[in-house]
């Protein structure tokens, strides 16, 4: 039996989410092979035979598989898991954006159960998981044949992205299904680090006030500690800031050494997003804010005065 | 064209849920019961689609127990047309209400369904997709805005690092994220004509769904505490904190 991680990748490059899923799928036990389906994606490919841990790559290539529409990507799946003669036990997606649209297509197209957001794997068949916006963690043991699984990276350490040897094989790539087509993509453009990934994060939330005053007062500090930006809910939805710099529920799931949160109250959906930081640090001005009950170092002051002192003392 | 718009009834997003001591669960005996708050964005947009004309008729459905019928009750005051009720007392799983969902997707041949992207309580954001897989549709998740022309919904997605457009032909099936649409108010004339609005009520068994669960909860427990913080007085003492204790600048 073995595991399959499906690859997030950008055709060239791996992307590090699948460096954490391809941990999580060793410790499901049996081989791992990783699926690189896209466009022109050797890069991808190679990159993926690198990575400590994987005993095969399958690459899938053609036009349809590009921007990972959920319709192909998932047949293209399927296929695979069909054709292979020993079977997968195990299909293991990063939990992001693209792998969240695909897996559970995955799983019913293969009549199965999916379990999402897994942050630990207790047994082959047996895996933790959070419910209720983290305030409660599930244990849940899978009675299918086949476990379709995606995988919270910030619960697991990432495999080394070198050192790996395996054999790349081509796969034949499945028919476009042309129900769905990719037009136009905006990606914010940043020189920070990518928020998921980041050591150090500074975050605000609605008592910025405003978008200008959100880059004014937090920039200089990120710049500082070299820290990715994020934000509340209630700053993204007030216009602050872009909305994949959300941490909580329905946003990004991060885990850095340092959280640093400025005019952030800490509602329960902030909180299931951050609380597993190493140290958080709170900044905020009511002392009654519930994100001082999970701060490791609290500063009750205004933010407009406590984070331009914080830079320049730093 | 009319549109499909399932609402699950999930504990309230303002309650701060407790793990009961046996851990067989969380205690929701006498907690307060609302829509989950994406599903209240996708019956916002398909009123917003009948108001401009693109839209015939709003369907709305829930599968569980008696008391989704307030749930529905809600969904009919925003504005949906009627409402159906796969009544169940047992637990359902994603996988399950997808097989519930598909069956009534083929008997109302809905033009678009719109879900949420993601349940509050099970957190786990799977339905919408396995309904699309099942119905063998075209689908697009995490949805900030909905344009239907021509046949075709061109549906602007919300992605990591950014957002990306896409176009499907019609049907489809659409989950919302939070900045789609601000839900309305519900106002007291529309409680009350919705009460009048139609209810059909079914069994999973009229649809012939096995609705068995897949996945079995062990156990469940609370999560790590973290331990108790310190409050510092000033910004020095905060820097000094973070360089010497806590070492992480």
């Amino acid at each position: 039996m073995a595991a399959l991680v499906i690859a997030e990748h950008d055709n060239a490059l791996i992307k590090g989410a699948t460096l954490n899923t391809v941990t999580a799928a060793l410790a499901c036990g049996g081989d791992v092979h990783v699926l690189i389906a896209g466009t022109n994606a050797a890069g991808a490919a190679q990159a993926a035979a690198q990575i400590t841990g994987v005993s095969k790559v399958l690459h899938a290539d053609a036009p349809g598989l590009d921007h990972g529409l959920a319709e192909n990507v998932a047949a293209q799946v399927v296929a695979l898991v069909r054709h292979e003669a020993k079977g997968y036990s195990h299909l293991l997606f990063p939990a992001t954006a693209a792998g969240k649209n695909v897996a559970p297509r995955v799983a019913a197209l293969l009549d199965v159960a999916q379990i999402s957001d897994a942050t630990k794997v207790i047994s082959a068949d047996t895996f933790e998981r959070p419910i209720y916006a983290g305030n409660a963690i599930a244990t849940v043991q899978s009675s299918d044949a086949i476990k379709v699984i995606t995988v919270r990276t910030t619960g697991f350490d990432a495999a080394a992205a070198t050192g790996g040897s395996a054999q790349v094989e081509a796969l034949a790539a499945v028919a476009d299904a042309g129900t769905s087509a990719f037009m136009s993509s905006e990606i914010a453009k940043s020189d920070r680090p990518e928020l998921t990934a980041a050591k150090i994060i500074v975050s605000g939330g609605r008592a910025m006030g405003s978008s200008d005053k959100f880059n004014e007062v937090l920039t200089p500090l990120a710049d500082k500690l070299g820290a990715a930006l994020g934000a509340s809910r209630a700053a993204v939805d007030a216009g602050y800031a872009p909305n994949d710099w959300q941490v909580g529920q329905t946003g990004k799931i991060v885990a850095p050494s340092l959280y640093i949160a400025c005019g952030i109250s800490g509602a329960i959906q902030h909180l299931a997003g951050m609380k597993d930081s190493k140290v958080i640090v709170a900044i905020n001005k009511d002392a009654e804010a519930p994100i001082f009950s999970v701060a490791d170092y609290g500063l009750e002051a205004d933010l407009f005065a406590a984070v331009p002192e914080l830079v320049s003392s730093l | 064209m009319k549109v499909l718009v399932p609402v699950k009834r999930v504990v309230d997003y303002n309650v701060k849920v407790r793990v009961k001591s046996d851990g067989t669960g969380v205690d929701i005996a006498n907690v307060k019961m609302s829509m989950n708050p994406f599903d209240e964005i996708a019956i916002e947009e398909a009123v917003r689609l009948k108001e401009k004309g693109v839209v015939t008729e709003v369907i709305a459905v829930s599968c569980g127990v008696t008391q989704c019928q307030e749930t529905l009750r809600t969904a009919m005051a925003i504005g949906a047309d009627r409402a159906i009720l796969v009544e169940c007392a047992d637990e359902l799983q994603p996988l399950a209400v997808a097989k519930l969902l598909n069956a009534l997707v083929k008997k109302e041949q809905p033009g678009l369904v719109i879900l949420g992207k993601q349940a509050i309580d099970d957190d786990c954001n799977q339905t919408g997709q396995m309904l699309a897989a099942l119905a063998g549709l075209p689908q697009a998740t995490f949805a900030s805005k909905v344009e239907i022309a021509d046949g075709r919904a061109r549906i602007t997605r919300e992605v990591d690092g950014g957002s990306e457009t896409l176009s499907l032909s019609l049907p489809a099936v659409i989950t919302t994220d939070l900045r789609l649409n601000e839900p309305r108010y519900v106002t007291l004339p529309n409680i009350m004509k919705a009460k009048k609005k139609p209810l059909e009520v079914v069994k999973p068994a009229d649809l012939g769904v096995d609705v068995a669960p897949r996945i079995k909860t062990l156990k469940v427990s609370e999560p790590p505490k973290r331990g108790a913080g310190v409050k510092v007085p000033d910004v020095a003492t905060l820097v000094a904190k973070l360089k010497n204790e806590a070492k992480v600048i």
